[in-house]
């Protein structure tokens, strides 16, 4: 294994961890806000399709971006309505956007462009391009050519689109609105002790809404990579689990936002990894495809298992606020 | 009387459009779906072509998990439809079940085998096929390196990746073939990141010439060949287009021959295991104006050459499937 493999896994890592980093930290808002939100998959899926469907009508990928935001705002308001306005079940709720993300945005792709549940493949403005950096190679093949700190500079550091910079802007951006302004300060307490900020003369309702539509905006973004930037088109189904795995990675990172920065690289690294590294040979041994496949998942339930130590959710997470009793 | 006789005549009348609208013909697509631009696209078009010619109309259905084939099968199969054309492997163990069940309707699997008196098996050649693009590939590429992408890690798709590797051995001995497989499961078939980042991590390992046997997945693993200059191949359907000028030439597989002789035959169309390969025309390699830039005389040349001997008998593929070896070391 030579230096440049290593920085493609390490590459690989960084486009596969963006959807899941967007995702958690999405996931994060809201359940620090004391809204647990399982329909993270759900508003990806929505996003991704209406991303790709409306980049494809319009060939403006930053009006993909935008429908794409839209539509996942919308689910998360409907979850919103649900689960504080009427103080539903928050799983519950979470579960029904889940179903209707992957069943709506099939027929609807089907309705509008009859290719069998999948938007036509995008091209050219359409598309999220990679921004390659000043003086760096775009090709694999150019930047073998290149020394360890270029191609660490082309590689790794370059090469990727717009959406995955803003994806690690957004780690710290996070950490300084929690722990450094008037709304995160807010927002942490409406999780923990929401009848302390309501005597406070805040709105308990504002608030979970306002960390609900967060998380609706950044799950719209992650949507649109995947459909705009890492693909070129929506299939079905193509969230394929991430929504779930954030929400893995963010009881692992014990909902703080650098940790789920590195919990969502690492998930990111074995998916990299496994698809790298189909047959591994150890001495005599050699790990099979499926094993290597089967990593994400098998570190999830470890993880959740009790690996990491105690993790504590918000202590009024789950619950719908009521005023009086 | 001529009361009598209006009535039998109407009914008898009756009788011949029913048993028109029951002999209609019908098609099972398998996962990956109807516009995968490859398999069943290519199954989809040879249905197509059918109806367009002679006017006809035909039922389909498009499966959504595995647990639907054999009702869709019954489905089918009770509502009169006769032939019943079902594309894709995955089908075979469902209609062997069903088959018996429905001695009176003619059943033609594509891509698998089930020795049913009521149902015609069509298999391709597909390692012939292979043979001949991977000789394309190995004289398109400069390095030593080319790669293969396949979607369910399958015997079928091996057979497609043993085909190919003996054919870039056989004009450049010393190469390297790195295959990869997508997954294990149905959904291998529609995961396109999957298929780009593999494709990526093989140009990494210094692949010129990508080979994409992968359903729906092979759509990224093209995307993601043109996205960093190499060439790639696709399958199945004449994908050529997709990306002009990156798609070196597509595997042909007549999938669509295969339905649209089912279709016009009806169902008396010939049961038991029929074989296509490159003597029957049944798989090839793609040129038009899209690829006609990529690919030399003389490669035309080599691979034609390689085509006759090989339905001359002189170039012997191995098959896969014959004994779950292939005489090709790959990565």
């Amino acid at each position: 294994m030579d230096f440049l493999t290593i920085l493609q896994i390490l590459d690989s890592t960084v486009r596969l961890a963006t959807p899941l980093l967007l995702a958690c930290l999405a996931g994060l808002y809201s359940e620090r806000a004391g809204v647990f939100d399982i329909g993270l998959e759900g508003k990806i899926l929505a996003a991704a399709f209406f991303s790709a469907a409306v980049a494809f009508t319009s060939g403006s990928v930053w009006l993909g971006l935008l429908a794409g935001i839209a539509a996942s705002m919308a689910l998360a308001a409907l979850h919103g309505v649900a689960s504080i306005t009427f103080r539903g079940n928050q799983l519950i709720s979470g579960v029904a956007i889940n179903f209707l993300a992957a069943g709506l945005t099939v027929v609807i792709a089907q309705t509008w462009f009859l290719q069998g549940g999948r938007t036509p493949q995008l091209s050219g403005a359409a598309r999220f391009e990679n921004i390659v950096l000043p003086g760096a190679a775009s090709r694999i093949r150019d930047i073998a050519q290149q020394g360890p700190l270029g191609q660490i500079y082309s590689e790794l550091i370059s090469g990727h689109s717009i959406i995955v910079y803003v994806a690690l802007a957004i780690v710290p951006l996070t950490w300084w609105v929690l722990y450094r302004t008037r709304f995160g300060l807010r927002l942490r307490a409406v999780g923990e002790n929401p009848a302390a900020v309501d005597t406070a003369g805040v709105s308990v309702v504002g608030l979970r809404f306002a960390a609900v539509l967060i998380a609706g905006v950044l799950c719209g973004i992650a949507g649109a990579y995947l459909a705009t930037a890492l693909n070129a088109g929506f299939v079905k189904d193509m969230s394929a689990g991430r929504g779930f795995i954030a929400l893995a990675a963010l009881i692992f990172a014990k909902w703080r936002p650098w940790y789920a920065l590195s919990a969502c690289l690492l998930f990111g690294f074995f998916d990299a990894v496994g698809n790298r590294y189909q047959n591994i040979q150890l001495g005599e041994i050699i790990v099979p495809v499926q094993f290597m496949q089967a990593l994400p998942y098998i570190l999830v339930v470890i993880v959740l298992a009790g690996l990491v130590g105690k993790a504590i959710p918000p202590r009024a997470g789950g619950e719908p606020y009521v005023k009086e009793r | 009387m001529t009361m009598m006789k209006t009535l039998m005549g109407a009914a008898a009348a009756l009788a011949v459009t029913a048993s028109g609208a029951l002999a209609d013909p019908a098609i099972i697509f398998d996962l990956g779906g109807k516009f995968d631009r490859s398999f069943n696209e290519s199954a989809f078009n040879g249905a197509q072509r059918w109806a367009e010619e002679t006017g006809g109309s035909y039922r389909e259905i498009e499966l959504q998990s595995d647990a639907q084939r054999e009702q869709s099968m019954r489905r089918l199969a009770e509502a009169g439809a006769n032939p019943v054309v079902m594309a894709g492997f995955l089908q075979e163990s469902a209609l062997a079940v069903v088959a018996p069940d429905y001695p009176d309707t003619t059943f033609v699997i594509i891509d698998g085998v089930v020795d049913q008196p009521n149902v015609r098996s069509v298999v391709f050649a597909e390692h012939e096929g292979s043979y001949l693009v991977g000789m394309l590939a190995a004289m398109a590429a400069e390095s030593d390196t080319v790669s293969f992408v396949g979607g369910m890690d399958i015997p079928l798709i091996s057979r497609f990746a043993c085909g190919y590797a003996q054919g870039v051995v056989a004009v450049n001995p010393d190469a390297i073939v790195i295959a990869n497989m997508t997954g294990t499961t149905g959904a291998a078939w529609n995961d396109p990141v999957r298929g780009g980042e593999l494709t990526r991590g093989q140009i990494g390992q210094g692949s010129e010439v990508v080979f994409a046997a992968a359903g729906g997945t092979g759509l990224g693993v093209l995307q993601a060949a043109a996205d960093e200059g190499i060439l790639s191949i696709g399958v199945d359907s004449n994908q050529n287009y997709l990306h002009p000028g990156s798609v070196l030439t597509s595997m042909i597989k007549r999938v669509d021959v295969a339905v649209y002789d089912a279709f016009t035959t009806g169902p008396e169309v010939e049961t038991g295991l029929h074989v296509f390969g490159l003597a029957e025309e049944g798989v090839g390699y793609a040129i038009d104006e899209f690829n006609a830039d990529l690919i030399t005389e003389e490669m035309q040349a080599a691979v034609d050459a390689a085509r006759e001997a090989i339905i001359a008998g002189e170039i012997v593929v191995h098959n896969f499937t014959d004994d779950g070896t292939c005489p090709v070391q790959m990565q």
